[in-house]
């Protein structure tokens, strides 16, 4: 991000935050700029400081050090009564005992709007969340997804500048959550509310940011947009943590080389020194099967790059639906194994069959190296 | 409506102007005089004083002494009337009380008068140790009529005595310090060891003790005649003995705090608790009063309580009140096994 | 990364801005904050600073000269300290004393006559040096001239310092110290058959099918509604000298340890049942299933699952019973005898003696084992939660005809001993003149001609109650939301927390003393509640804040964290928040909350006891005083229409919920 600093000012710029509770420091020197409009996701394994994050730039809980600006506004250490936010959390927050209309009005009370406009406004935004005739009954009255429709129209009734979402969606069941990702998305897209979203789950974080922020251990591994963090992992933590990877011990050849386990095999490239202990990192879906013709030159299935084919026994087969995962066995894995995807269409075509043998190449732009942590 | 509003403020108004004009003053008094008593007590006074308001703060002793104590950088109460001679002896020692020689203290019973010039307080009526004995309980146990302090110790009675702890309860101390001196200090402690052995228990009050005779709950209590009267008058089955030896006595007394913000209604007060007139209304429940000649006989009160009384050395008690109650806590005071 | 980035950076720690509800919220933390500082933690530091004022003679300060035979010629001023260090007359602890010391002058002349004509003269060297004549003060240094005669009547009063004097006093004297044993025994064993009654009872409420339930329970329930003096009376009723049940006890006497804990078992009752039934109601019952597939006996799944599930509940009664019977002092007071225990020592002080110091030293005495019990308890109780949220199978009895009726039995006993109690206080209240004239009548209900404020008293005590609900469940509750809800502020959160569970170790007693030597100080601006309601109200508020506060955190605790940051969010006030959701959704404990200090100011008798005065006297208190002077039947009578006060206020209480509840809580059912 450090080319960053030279773009016009994002709607929200977050600037060496830290945070410490007591003697544990939840977030490390967090930088992060935001764009109007934008949907972010914070994503991360739990205790990895997102949630943390997200309150820093609500004010719920002050960041220790650090800024926060908003608008062109710092609002560092700014209540949250005095910041431009509306919030949605996992557990709704509604107030049970007041109806779903005097929940979505809550925040249009006493800011200088008539009941006849209030009532106007509760009823668009009800129609908005796709719940028009609710509104005389009580939050304990609706489903967990209707009510996080209403707290999600009750967060933006005001017209936030800002949209923080905390992740909403845990609390429901598989089926809902799909169907409500969808409708949160194309909600922000219709509101154009710059959106932050805390979740776990990374398919929710793929398929709804415009941006993810990857973050573990209080610090930002990696931000980019879904199809960035997904193809190109910078940490082999964001590698590990969103999608499947094969990891393999190896270590650094030379130039665009890697050694794993005596195979030399090539990638785009590296930055480690030679003999440096990798690890080399593909995922599943990426390992190419060939057939008895894939050395042929010219035929459709040329092996691209024969340094990095592999003759591997299948171990076992694993039926999942619309492909199977493949155990492959080689001796440079020693006693690991390749997991690989392949579809229903290659396995009959190539008469994949478990205890047989076959080609696989790792594929030079897909193959990836990243430090090999100690231990 | 409006008519009802202003027939009504009329009518406050007109009931403001009329306490005023009557109540200029309101004072505190106060007292350890029986409840039922304070009614009649004050509207006597009120005869002749109609524009004095009296404000009760009644108590046992035991609390309106520690009361007064606790407030003595700060007194609550313009006037004391009604409270031990004992207590007030305290509270003198203390230079609470503001010395006030009333009008017509002369012709009270000098022993009813504190023998400072002016005097400190001054007494209204006695209030005089005797026993109470349940008849029918006392028949049903066999056992004999006491006569005197010494019977007491006799062991047929053992665990048919009961009296009030001198430590919470006036009645006991005045008791004790009879005893003390009746039959001389060390005698007297002798006596209480082996009175001791018979009691029962001891009570915290000093009307407990006849109220449970009366009941039949420990036939003899050693009490005060004036409770005696009034539990015979309620029905209790008993006989009110008048110890041979002598009998202790205290006094109900009166006195101004020193530092009342209302000294001439506290002045006309305390002149009115030494009229004639005061000690005929005392006398209702009273046998004996400070004016002399005007007692009259109380129904059930047993006779020649008069004559027991003893010439009781109040200085003695009140200075020697802590020793003695030190001495009696540390021979009787942890009967901690009651069987 | 670097080991540096993992250490934040040197600098200031970002300090919010306050926005104006926070400071409000913290103002108002404050105000109750300084509420609980004024009504608990000053008066008991005076207390603590007056269980170390002694008084001391100072036998320096005083000077004497003797005259010879004829009366003129005195000698040289000589002190008592001088004549002390020849005779040694005084020596040790004789120095120190009580506010009311003296100390004859004619012990330090060994050939004292007070016939003989030699005059003395008597002075203090300092001006605030004390003493009597006879009883008249002498003050200044001024000499005075009496004769022997008169001399002999000089008492030295005693000097105001500070030191463990008091202390030292108390532990040497047996007839004091021997109390604390006293009371410790009677609550070990008080603890030991309550726990055990209550445990059977509530082990038949929860694990068997018996019968009639619901009646149980409420009888269980109904020593709290109370005064704890009040079976002290059934008890000389039934097993006094004229007791119906006299040879039950064989010869034994009521008035003593047994009247003490049998009276203990049943005001305690209750309080033991509600913890241990609750720790039973949460037994899991897959464990049971567990044991029942291991082919354990009834009496090894007892052993092995019942009592270790119901092990901090069994604890957690055993602290609140020992807690509540040492210091108590309505029931020792009524039923105790010569048996002495800490609680009635300090009434005997202070009412009896007029020792406010030794009143203040036993207080001290006596908050030790308290507050160890509480903090044991507390400790229990913070562990429990732990199992509490454990998720669990609730445990469903099997009828079990021959189980079903013993349990049913022993519940009927425990019943019967209940009602017993109660009834026997009814009748007694009733009859004539026991035992003489059994005819009923209802004399005893004539309050106004016994001691003790009569109905006014009674009323007073109404009055009471609904001051201490309303204005108690007001203060109680918003101060629990202020500390559970507000932002940062940790250092006062945490003081307030401190201060909000102080009052549950702190006997009544002790409070109310502490009460008197606070509040009657005429430097304190607030002398003038003295001897008003207001000052009833401001002690039974506070005596009973802890049990409030814990019910209204618990009931705030189940809101959602969440609803005070989506208030923000939205620019609301924390208040409208306050009115418009938190207290309409936490009604029910509001109202529990209300009636528990109505029905707490109704029977409280410990610590009001120091400080109502003749307009302010209470039922409670009118019970304690009409058995003191022997009225026992007015005094049950009394106590009767306190049962009766609360059993109305629990049905109105009832009623109210329902109908609040069924208009405000309509979100609740679906």
């Amino acid at each position: 991000m450090r080319d960053a600093e030279h773009r016009p000012d994002p709607y929200l710029k977050i600037e060496n935050l830290w945070k410490a509770f007591g003697k544990f420091v939840a977030l490390r020197d967090i930088s992060l700029r935001i764009e109007d409009g934008e949907f972010i996701c914070f994503l991360g394994p739990s205790g990895c400081g997102k949630t943390t994050l997200l309150r820093a730039i609500a004010g719920l809980d002050l960041q220790t050090r650090g800024t926060v600006e908003q608008g062109g506004r710092d609002v560092s250490n700014l209540p949250p009564s005095q910041r431009d936010f509306g919030i949605v959390f996992q557990s709704y927050a509604l107030f049970p005992n007041l109806t779903i209309e005097r929940n979505v009005a809550y925040g249009l009370e006493n800011t200088g709007r008539s009941k006849a406009e209030i009532k106007e406004r509760v009823a668009s935004l009800l129609q908005l969340v796709g719940l028009p005739d609710q509104g005389r009954k009580y939050p304990a009255q609706l489903s967990g997804g209707q009510q996080q429709r209403i707290a999600l129209a009750r967060a933006i009734a005001t017209n936030p500048g800002l949209l923080l979402l905390d992740e909403p969606l845990s609390a429901l069941d598989a089926k809902v959550r799909v169907h409500l990702r969808h409708e949160i998305k194309e909600l922000q897209r219709k509101l154009g509310v710059t959106t932050v979203m805390v979740t776990h789950d990374q398919e929710e974080a793929l398929t709804m940011a415009d941006r993810i922020v990857v973050m573990n251990h209080g610090v930002i591994e990696q931000v980019g947009t879904p199809t960035d963090v997904y193809r190109r992992p910078q940490t082999l933590f964001v590698a590990d943590f969103i999608g499947e990877m094969n990891q393999i011990p190896a270590t650094a050849g030379g130039e665009a080389q890697i050694d794993i386990g005596g195979v030399v095999m090539q990638l785009a490239s590296h930055d480690f020194p030679k003999g440096h202990a990798i690890v080399a990192a593909i995922r599943p879906e990426d390992v190419i099967p060939h057939g008895a013709r894939a050395h042929e030159p010219g035929g459709d299935d040329k092996i691209e790059t024969e340094a990095n084919a592999l003759e591997v026994d299948v171990a076992e087969m694993e039926f999942l639906g619309s492909f199977w995962r493949c155990t492959l066995k080689h001796a440079c894995f020693k006693d690991g194994n390749l997991y690989a995807d392949f579809s229903m269409n290659a396995v009959r075509r190539l008469d994949v069959r478990e205890g047989g043998r076959m080609t696989v190449e790792l594929p030079k732009s897909r193959l990836m190296a990243f430090d090999r942590p100690e231990g | 409506m409006n008519q009802f509003r202003k027939t009504l403020i009329g009518a406050a108004a007109a009931a403001l102007a009329a306490t005023g004009a009557l109540a200029e003053t309101e004072l505190t008094v106060y007292t350890a005089i029986e409840a039922e008593d304070l009614p009649r007590y004050a509207e006597t006074f009120n005869k002749s004083h109609p524009d004095i308001t009296v404000n009760w703060v009644r108590d046992s002793t035991g609390v309106i002494t520690a009361k007064l104590l606790a407030e003595k950088d700060n007194p609550q109460a313009d006037v004391v009337w009604g409270l031990a001679a004992t207590s007030l002896l305290l509270l003198k020692s203390e230079g609470m009380l503001e010395p006030y020689a009333p009008a017509g203290v002369d012709e009270l019973d000098p022993k009813f008068v504190d023998k400072d010039n002016p005097p400190a307080w001054v007494g209204m009526d006695a209030w005089v140790a005797a026993v109470c004995v349940n008849t029918i309980e006392s028949e049903k146990l066999g056992l004999d009529m006491p006569s005197s302090w010494k019977d007491l110790t006799d062991p047929q009675y053992e665990g048919h005595v009961i009296m009030p702890n001198p430590a919470s309860s006036g009645t006991g101390f005045l008791d004790v310090s009879s005893w003390l001196q009746i039959f001389g200090e060390e005698e007297g402690w002798a006596y209480m060891d082996a009175l001791h052995e018979n009691i029962a228990r001891y009570t915290h009050s000093g009307s407990a003790p006849c109220k449970m005779a009366a009941s039949g709950e420990i036939p003899i209590g050693i009490s005060f005649a004036f409770r005696g009267a009034k539990s015979k008058a309620a029905g209790g089955p008993i006989e009110i003995v008048v110890p041979s030896e002598g009998v202790g006595w205290d006094m109900e007394a009166s006195a101004i705090v020193a530092g009342t913000a209302h000294p001439e209604a506290a002045q006309k007060l305390i002149d009115f608790t030494v009229t004639k007139e005061a000690s005929e209304m005392y006398n209702v429940g009273y046998a004996v009063v400070a004016y002399p000649g005007v007692a009259k006989p109380v129904e059930h009160f047993p006779e020649g309580l008069l004559d027991a009384m003893i010439d009781n050395d109040f200085e003695f008690a009140a200075n020697n009140r802590a020793r003695i109650l030190e001495e009696w806590q540390s021979r009787y005071g942890s009967k901690s096994d009651p069987q | 990364m670097s080991d540096a980035a993992y250490t934040i950076p040197e600098g200031k720690n970002i300090k919010g801005k306050l926005s104006r509800d926070d400071l409000i919220m913290r103002a108002s933390m404050i105000v109750i904050g300084l509420y609980l500082l004024v009504s608990m933690v000053l008066p008991l530091y005076a207390m603590l600073s007056k269980s170390v004022s002694t008084f001391r003679f100072d036998l320096a300060a005083f000077e004497v000269q003797v005259s010879d035979e004829s009366g003129a010629n005195f000698s040289e001023p000589v002190t008592f300290e001088t004549l002390n260090e020849r005779l040694g007359v005084v020596e040790g602890l004789d120095f120190i004393a009580g506010s009311d010391g003296r100390l004859g002058v004619t012990q330090f002349f060994p050939d004292f006559s007070f016939r003989s004509p030699v005059m003395y003269r008597i002075r203090s060297n300092q001006e605030d040096g004390r003493f009597l004549v006879g009883s008249t003060l002498h003050t200044g240094t001024e000499w005075l001239e009496l004769d022997s005669n008169t001399f002999r009547r000089v008492q030295l009063r005693p000097e105001q310092s500070y030191g463990l004097g008091n202390f030292k006093t108390y532990f040497s004297t047996p007839a004091l110290s021997d109390s604390i044993k006293n009371s410790v025994m009677i609550a070990v064993i008080s603890t030991i058959v309550t726990v055990s009654l209550a445990f059977w009872f509530a082990y038949a409420l929860n694990r068997s099918c018996m019968r009639f339930k619901g009646v149980f329970r409420l009888i269980a329930m109904a020593p709290i509604l109370v005064p704890s003096l009040l079976p002290g009376i059934a008890l000389v009723y039934l097993f006094g000298n004229q007791g119906f049940l006299k040879e039950l006890l064989m010869g034994a006497e009521i008035y003593g340890p047994i009247g003490i804990v049998i009276g203990s078992v049943f005001f305690t009752f209750p309080h033991a049942f509600i913890i241990i039934s609750t720790a039973l109601a949460i037994s899991d019952a897959r464990l049971y299933e567990a044991s029942v597939s291991l082919k354990a006996s009834a009496w090894r799944t007892f052993w092995t699952v019942t009592v270790p599930g119901a092990r901090y509940g069994l604890v957690s009664a055993a602290f609140v019973v020992f807690n509540l019977v040492i210091t108590d002092f309505g029931l020792p007071k009524v039923i105790g005898g010569q048996f002495n225990v800490l609680a009635v020592d300090i009434y005997k002080q202070v009412i009896g003696q007029q020792n406010f110091e030794m009143g203040a030293v036993v207080s001290v005495v006596l908050v030790l084992p308290a507050l160890l019990a509480f903090a044991l308890d507390r400790y229990v109780q913070s562990k429990q939660v732990a199992l509490l949220s454990a998720r669990s199978v609730p445990y469903e009895p099997t009828p079990n005809r021959r189980t079903d009726s013993i349990f049913f039995v022993y519940s009927c006993l425990v019943a019967v001993f209940i009602v017993g109690i109660l009834a026997v206080c009814q009748f007694a209240a009733l009859v004539k003149f026991w035992p003489y004239d059994l005819s009923f009548s209802l004399n005893n209900y004539r309050f106004n001609r016994m001691d003790g404020g009569g109905w006014a008293a009674y009323f007073n005590s109404i009055k009471l109650g609904l001051l201490t609900a309303v204005f108690g469940t007001a203060v109680v509750f918003f101060g629990a939301y202020l500390v559970e809800k507000s932002n940062g502020f940790r250092t006062g959160r945490t003081i307030f927390q401190m201060f909000a569970m102080m009052p549950m170790a702190i006997p009544g007693m002790v409070l109310g003393l502490a009460y008197i030597f606070f509040f009657n100080n005429p430097e304190n601006p607030f002398n003038f509640i003295y001897g008003t309601m207001t000052i009833l109200v401001v002690c039974t508020v506070t005596h009973f804040y802890t049990v409030s506060h814990l019910t209204a955190t618990t009931a705030l605790q189940q809101m959602d964290r969440e609803f005070e940051s989506v208030s923000a969010s939205l620019k609301q006030p924390t208040l409208k928040l306050f009115s418009r959701v938190t207290v309409p959704v936490c009604l029910p404990a509001i109202l529990d909350i209300s009636i528990y200090l109505f029905v707490n100011a109704m029977t409280t008798v410990s610590a009001v006891v120091f400080l109502y005065s003749h307009d302010t006297a209470l039922a409670s208190v009118a019970v304690l005083n009409m058995d003191d002077a022997g009225d026992i039947a007015p005094a049950a009578a009394m106590g009767m229409m306190i049962f009766y006060t609360n059993a109305g206020a629990r049905i109105l209480h009832l009623i109210a919920s329902r109908g609040i509840i069924g208009r405000t809580q309509a979100w609740r059912h679906r």
